[in-house]
């Protein structure tokens, strides 16, 4: 679930008047915040009509595509800042969707529910079931979640490929969480960017 | 709504990209709705090959008169005419109204026939701009066309850039494919070829090469439709005609026997299609009309880079492709999308579920008219205070 907490902090990583593409974007409504408090230009991608139709109504320039395609029809580097909110752990091709969101942006910023949650492990460890909460609300046999991941995952995902993390968030909720951010934390913002090769 | 057809004479000599010149010549148009005080609410449909301006509504007292594109584009409808002032223009070149090869030539007062000058998409788009001039419309709301009017609505963008604010194309293509031209010369051929076609002067011979034409639409027809929808609506079913007079050979292999009459439902369809198409089309427009869909090619002059020749446009775009549209397929127009973002234009691109192959740009699908209702209702209309 993504809420107006969640704008505001991918917004405070967000320079005026960048140019930003955001990957599965809905009905455009985080685009339309960050026109209106950011003034950015971009174009969302999404690939269902009826999503696209809101966009429309939203005033939002959308693409339709699948982000898994591979994006051939966006050109490299040619956005400052790619956005991936709550849609990785929906992902079959993670690793290239990472990968071409830093071929087509300086920078891409990426947010996704922590699996390491101690509620969701609670579930497991002791209740022995796959976890269900409002964060994940899908039982297993119907989910769209086929690639969750926990904080430490996602952060070793970056290590072994050398992408370099900018800058993390992580909240309980709506609350920032500092401390133990892995066993207490529901949703992770992550801001990375791809190291040059010299 | 009652539509009635309108035409304007330009007596000032049009400059054709083929280096001739038109030193006269009329456009056939109708309008719908109302034009605005500020005169900002136009929009400019553009027809494809065989349409013309009727484009909406019905003439008064012909029932079934419907112009090409009455379910998009009237009272209500996602093009509302209750709010926008509709052109639609006929081509020069057509044979529905503006000049064209039936037209009489005034410098010999004789028709044009086979001597009526090539004319480009680049030069339909000069002419109509000539018309907005006419009409005192400085910018319009929006040009729009499917197929090769999304070519022409494609073309007023960069070469007009100030007189278009959003640009909507449907199910075109920046340039026609090796196997496009292939289909077209086949039609071309078979006009060319008909014994009646006598070089283009039939009209001397008070003939028409109806075969040549009835071969070449129904050529052009298959690829309209998709292999699904024929399948669909046409299967392997026998016409009702010959239902009695041949059984399926695995039934009764004796009954075999070569036929010339159309015992296929697609065939009967076909010829029934195309024998309607050569009572009312010209060859000589229809020979034209292909080349400057061949011709078309505005990357061309900029090294293959269509991102250049988009360079100038302000306009925004909304570009629409159908899944099964195999003539202008879904790629093609995804090449039209990623040159407007290499330029980083606004544009919006919806790729619509449709079964129906190229022809669903005529079609009613809910989910299109909504993506084209929202763009209207939202960008067009509601993004300018003063529409």
């Amino acid at each position: 679930m993504i809420t107006r907490a969640d704008f505001e902090a991918i917004a405070t990583w967000i320079p005026a008047g960048s140019r930003v593409l955001d990957l599965g974007c809905g009905d455009g409504s985080l685009l339309a915040y960050l026109k209106a408090t950011r003034n950015v230009e971009g174009y969302g991608i999404e690939n269902d009509g009826a999503s696209i139709v809101r966009c429309i109504q939203t005033g939002v320039n959308v693409i339709q595509m699948n982000i898994e395609s591979g994006m051939k029809e966006i050109a490299d580097q040619s956005f400052d800042i790619v956005i991936l909110s709550q849609t990785l752990q929906a992902m079959k091709r993670t690793e290239s969707v990472v990968a071409d969101m830093l071929r087509v942006g300086r920078e891409a910023i990426v947010t996704f529910p922590n699996f390491g949650y101690w509620r969701h492990r609670v579930q497991i460890a002791l209740g022995g079931h796959m976890p269900v909460s409002n964060d994940l609300p899908y039982q297993w046999f119907d989910t769209p979640n086929v690639h969750l991941c926990t904080i430490a995952d996602f952060e070793a995902f970056c290590r072994d490929r050398k992408y370099r993390l900018l800058g993390r968030m992580v909240f309980n909720h709506e609350r920032e969480q500092t401390v133990l951010p892995n066993l207490l934390g529901t949703l992770a913002l992550y801001r990375l960017t791809r190291d040059r090769v010299a | 709504m009652i539509a009635s057809p309108l035409k304007m004479h330009f007596a000032e000599p049009l400059q054709l990209a083929s280096g001739d010149v038109l030193s006269e010549y009329s456009l056939a148009f109708e309008t719908y709705g109302t034009l605005n005080a500020h005169k900002t609410n136009a929009v400019l449909i553009c027809h494809a090959l065989n349409a013309s301006h009727h484009v909406a509504g019905v003439y008064e007292n012909q029932a079934k008169s419907e112009g090409w594109w009455d379910n998009m584009v009237g009272p209500g409808k996602p093009v509302d005419t209750d709010h926008l002032f509709v052109i639609g223009v006929n081509n020069l070149g057509s044979c529905f109204g503006s000049t064209g090869p039936l037209s009489t030539n005034p410098a010999t007062g004789k028709p044009y026939g086979a001597s009526f000058p090539m004319v480009t998409v680049e030069d339909w788009v000069d002419s109509h701009v000539r018309l907005l001039d006419q009409l005192g419309i400085r910018r319009l709301a929006a040009v729009m066309g499917g197929s090769l009017g999304g070519m022409q609505a494609m073309c007023m963008s960069y070469r007009y850039p100030d007189r278009v604010r959003h640009a909507i194309v449907i199910a075109a293509a920046p340039n026609l494919s090796a196997q496009n031209i292939a289909f077209n010369e086949v039609a071309r051929q078979a006009i060319m070829t008909d014994p009646d076609f006598y070089g283009g002067n039939f009209e001397a011979k008070n003939t028409v090469p109806k075969n040549g034409l009835m071969v070449a639409r129904m050529i052009g027809h298959i690829t309209y439709i998709s292999d699904d929808q024929m399948e669909t609506k046409f299967g392997r079913g026998l016409s009702k005609s010959s239902k009695d007079s041949i059984v399926p050979p695995a039934e009764s292999p004796a009954n075999l026997k070569f036929s010339s009459e159309p015992e296929f439902q697609i065939e009967s369809y076909l010829r029934y299609q195309g024998e309607k198409f050569s009572r009312y089309y010209d060859a000589n427009t229809y020979l034209r009309v292909t080349k400057a869909l061949d011709y078309f090619d505005p990357a061309a002059e900029h090294g293959g880079d269509l991102a250049k020749a988009f360079t100038p446009a302000t306009a925004k775009f909304l570009v629409i492709s159908f899944t099964t549209d195999w003539r202008f397929s879904p790629a093609r127009s995804r090449e039209i999308v990623k040159a407007l973002l290499d330029d980083k234009k606004e544009v919006t691109y919806a790729e619509i579920d449709a079964p129906h192959g190229h022809d669903a740009f005529l079609l009613d699908n809910a989910l299109y008219h909504r993506t084209v209702r929202a763009y209207f209702e939202h960008v067009v209309i509601g993004g300018e205070v003063n529409l």
